[in-house]
């Protein structure tokens, strides 16, 4: 008799390799290399993530329960994570008897063919787009386009760099890169109906915008949106933004066609008094914002007539899988994190090739769609993309520890990758300091470095790989003596000697 | 107490004045300081560039030494030694190690202190007789600030030192841009916040950036260095034991 082998379980799919924008076609250090002689937007993010900074800073202080806040957010997500399929079957039980209708999408490539059939079932050629992540990570506009259908992005930003055919650089401000010039510039060049005379004062770019979408918010009959939460026990899916585009979208179409990750959920619906604090004050900086929307099902005579909500894998679920990287899920998009980051703030968002970049996208992104999907693949950069310096997890609203993330991400990679000379050097590294006998024996070795010091003590060239430490430092030359020679030596001793005298004279 | 001196690998080997300064400092405020012979690195560089496997012998040998009954109490000049000690070993011995490493892994992180938190915290000094004639600015580095959480210990233990000039950094808590290995791995970037540091450095008209670890100020120092800024790097445990008699007392010029 055979007994029934059920063979290993297979983890959960990634997101497919090449739709959607979940990664880039170099790899950090290269994109990097470009991003950073970029003058432009070195000077706008120095300036726009300091000034963010500083506010989140005021926001975040002013509340004596900030503390508080932070891990019941935390405790709460991580109790989502822990029970998920649950509270996702909760939440479509309550959608649909509220009248939506829900559609799984596995991945990428399943949402986006859900999307567009329900927009061509409507025999619009015409969508608007209200700013949402998760549609940008599957592509839903290429994806669109190809099917003759123009989506319209309504947050201001988006759309700057929608009519740039440009990439977002940050989650929350997409168009940060860009200045107010070259805003009026791409505006005059492809923005239908717009005033020849236009100036690059903020307020007339901002109110030409506003004539352009208001033609489009009264004329177009289907919005797709994300979500930022939805709400298990209630069925309630909520965005929140700033400048009511988004609930113009929301309210006039006579379609709504929600895209949401599956880990946006929250438990209930008095949890979103949580969030509806940690969000705002993390994200821009403010006490509220000024637009939170949400809605349950569809409501008659009120509102979109017909709603759908498509709930998004896309990689979801293999992160999950991971009992340590699955704290990535947890995350709010409200990019405090990216703020803070010295990485980011240098490099700007684009050098991530991904829709999240920053801190949370150099550990969200591999994890979505892959490191090892390719012969070098670029997503496995990112996890080295940090200097680790803990400022992301300082601030982040749900106390997502990334630089342990990173740290774990970075074990995952070497595990799985093929052996380099930088695992080589490592190894070999690992054997000499494994016992004080090899360790002095390599430390006498090092001194041969002491020749290249020069008369002044200073190394300003190095072979490959440490070229790349002089290429913009110097190191100093081993010193003559190691810590543990002089310790042994007679000055050591009388050193130690004539300290442990003034210890005495100081007692006495 | 029976203080325990952990080198650290770059210390003992590239660094050792910052050590001598630390030994000297703990005996003169009357500790029984103590070099195990056995020790030698703590394996963070093995950890954050993802070879934990090749980090375990490193946090074995660790605890073979510091573990031991008979040690009070460990204290490092490396916020960032203390900080994988403390966070990460546990993260190594839980993937690799069996029940008696996890204990003993246990055993040695609860008492291995950065050395400002085991002056103001354990030993409760802040005034440790120190003299330093010269305008100091000081880095609070990453990790003794975020991962150990130090605070202002450091910048107390400056304030009471005698003759010191101490000048506030300008955007003193963001990263100098060494991350270990990230300095070669994405070396632009590194340099890119390297050169905003050292400009918040030059600024301030110090002679000195000081810091709690050597391998924050082998990156800035470095990168002073090769600019000819004329400004120097002293780690806070020479600081601390420079006196009347002697500033920075064990100093060995390495030419
Ligand atoms: S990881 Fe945290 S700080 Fe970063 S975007 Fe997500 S919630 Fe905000």
């Amino acid at each position: 008799m055979s007994s029934a082998f059920l063979g290993i379980p297979t983890p959960p799919p990634r997101a497919p390799y090449a739709t959607g924008h979940l990664r880039g076609d170099q790899s950090f250090p290269d994109a990097a290399h470009t991003a950073l002689d970029n003058t432009q937007q070195r000077r706008n993010l120095g300036k726009a993530t300091a000034t963010i900074r500083g506010k989140r800073d005021r926001m975040a202080d002013e509340l004596p329960d900030w503390e508080e806040l932070r891990s019941a957010g935390a405790a709460l997500k991580a109790d989502v994570l822990a029970r998920l399929p649950e509270l996702l079957e909760r939440f479509e039980r309550e959608v649909t008897e509220r009248g939506g209708v829900v559609h799984w999408a596995r991945d990428a490539d399943e949402a986006n063919e859900i999307v567009t059939r329900l927009v061509a079932e409507k025999g619009s050629d015409e969508v608007l787009k209200v700013k949402s992540m998760a549609t940008q990570e599957i592509g839903l506009n290429e994806h669109l386009e190809s099917a003759g259908i123009a989506p319209v992005e309504t947050d201001l930003a988006e759309l700057i760099v929608q009519l740039g055919a440009d990439r977002p650089s940050h989650i929350l401000v997409p168009a940060i890169h860009r200045n107010r010039a070259e805003i009026r510039d791409i505006f005059l060049r492809e923005m239908p109906g717009v005033d020849p005379n236009l100036d690059d004062d903020p307020v007339r770019l901002a109110e030409e915008a506003r004539k352009y979408l208001r033609s489009k918010f009264m004329s177009t009959r289907v919005a797709i949106s994300g979500a930022n939460f939805g709400v298990a026990d209630t069925g309630t899916l909520s965005v929140v933004e700033s400048e009511g585009n988004g609930r113009m979208c929301l309210t006039m179409p006579e379609t709504l066609i929600t895209v949401m990750g599956i880990e946006k959920l929250v438990p209930s619906f008095t949890d979103l008094e949580v969030f509806l604090q940690l969000l705002p004050r993390s994200s821009t900086g403010e006490r509220m914002n000024p637009y939170t929307s949400m809605w349950t099902g569809v409501t008659e005579g009120d509102g979109p007539g017909e709603f759908h909500l498509v709930l998004l894998d896309n990689g979801r679920s293999a992160t999950l899988a991971d009992g340590v990287g699955r704290e990535a899920l947890q995350c709010i998009r409200c990019s405090a994190c990216l703020n803070v980051c010295p990485v980011y703030e240098r490099t700007g968002g684009k050098a991530y090739g991904s829709t999240y970049p920053g801190p949370i996208g150099a550990v969200l992104t591999p994890q979505l769609a892959g490191m090892h999907e390719s012969r070098d693949d670029p997503n496995a950069s990112l996890p080295y993309a940090s200097s680790l310096c803990g400022a992301c997890y300082d601030v982040c609203p749900v106390k997502i520890d990334i630089p342990s993330l990173l740290v774990e991400l970075r074990h995952q990679h070497v595990e799985q990758s093929r052996y380099t000379a930088e695992a080589a050097m490592m190894r070999a590294s690992s054997l000499a300091m494994s016992s004080a006998k090899r360790f002095t024996k390599a430390q006498r070795a090092s001194r041969l470095g002491r020749v290249l010091g020069g008369a002044d003590g200073r190394i300003s060239a190095l072979p490959p790989p440490l070229n790349a430490w002089t290429s913009a430092r110097d190191l100093p030359a081993p010193p003559k003596r190691t810590f543990r020679e002089w310790w042994d030596s007679e000055d050591g001793r009388e050193a130690v000697r004539a300290a442990r005298r003034e210890a005495e004279r100081g007692e006495s | 107490m029976r203080v325990a001196l952990f080198a650290t690998c770059l210390g003992d080997t590239l660094f050792p004045d910052a050590v001598k300064a630390t030994a000297v400092l703990l005996t003169r405020l009357g500790q029984e300081v103590v070099f195990p012979p056995g020790q030698t690195c703590c394996g963070q560089m093995h950890v954050n560039t993802g070879y934990q496997a090749d980090a375990l012998p490193l946090v074995r040998n660790y605890t073979a030494d510091f573990a031991d009954e008979s040690i009070d109490a460990v204290v490092a000049p490396s916020g960032s030694c203390v900080g994988s000690i403390r966070h990460q070993h546990a993260i190594v011995a839980e993937r690799y190690g069996d029940r008696s490493l996890r204990e003993r892994v246990e055993r040695a992180g609860a008492k291995t202190y950065e050395l400002s938190e085991f002056l103001v915290d354990v030993l409760g000094v802040t005034d440790v007789g120190a003299y330093f004639p010269h305008r100091v600015t000081y880095h609070p580095t990453c990790h003794s600030l975020r991962m150990l959480r130090v605070g202002d210990k450091p910048l107390r233990l400056l304030k009471q030192v005698r003759e010191i000039d101490l000048v506030e950094l300008p955007g003193a808590e963001e990263c100098c841009g060494f991350g270990g290995t990230f300095a070669l791995k994405n070396s632009e970037t590194s340099t890119a916040m390297l050169s905003d540091k050292m400009r918040a450095v030059t600024t301030t008209g110090a002679e000195f950036c000081s810091a709690g670890d050597s391998s924050c100020l082998m990156h800035i120092g470095g990168g002073l260095s090769r600019l000819r800024t004329g400004i120097g790097t002293v780690h806070l445990a020479e600081v601390l034991a420079s006196t009347e008699q002697r500033v920075r007392p064990e100093e060995e010029v390495s030419a």
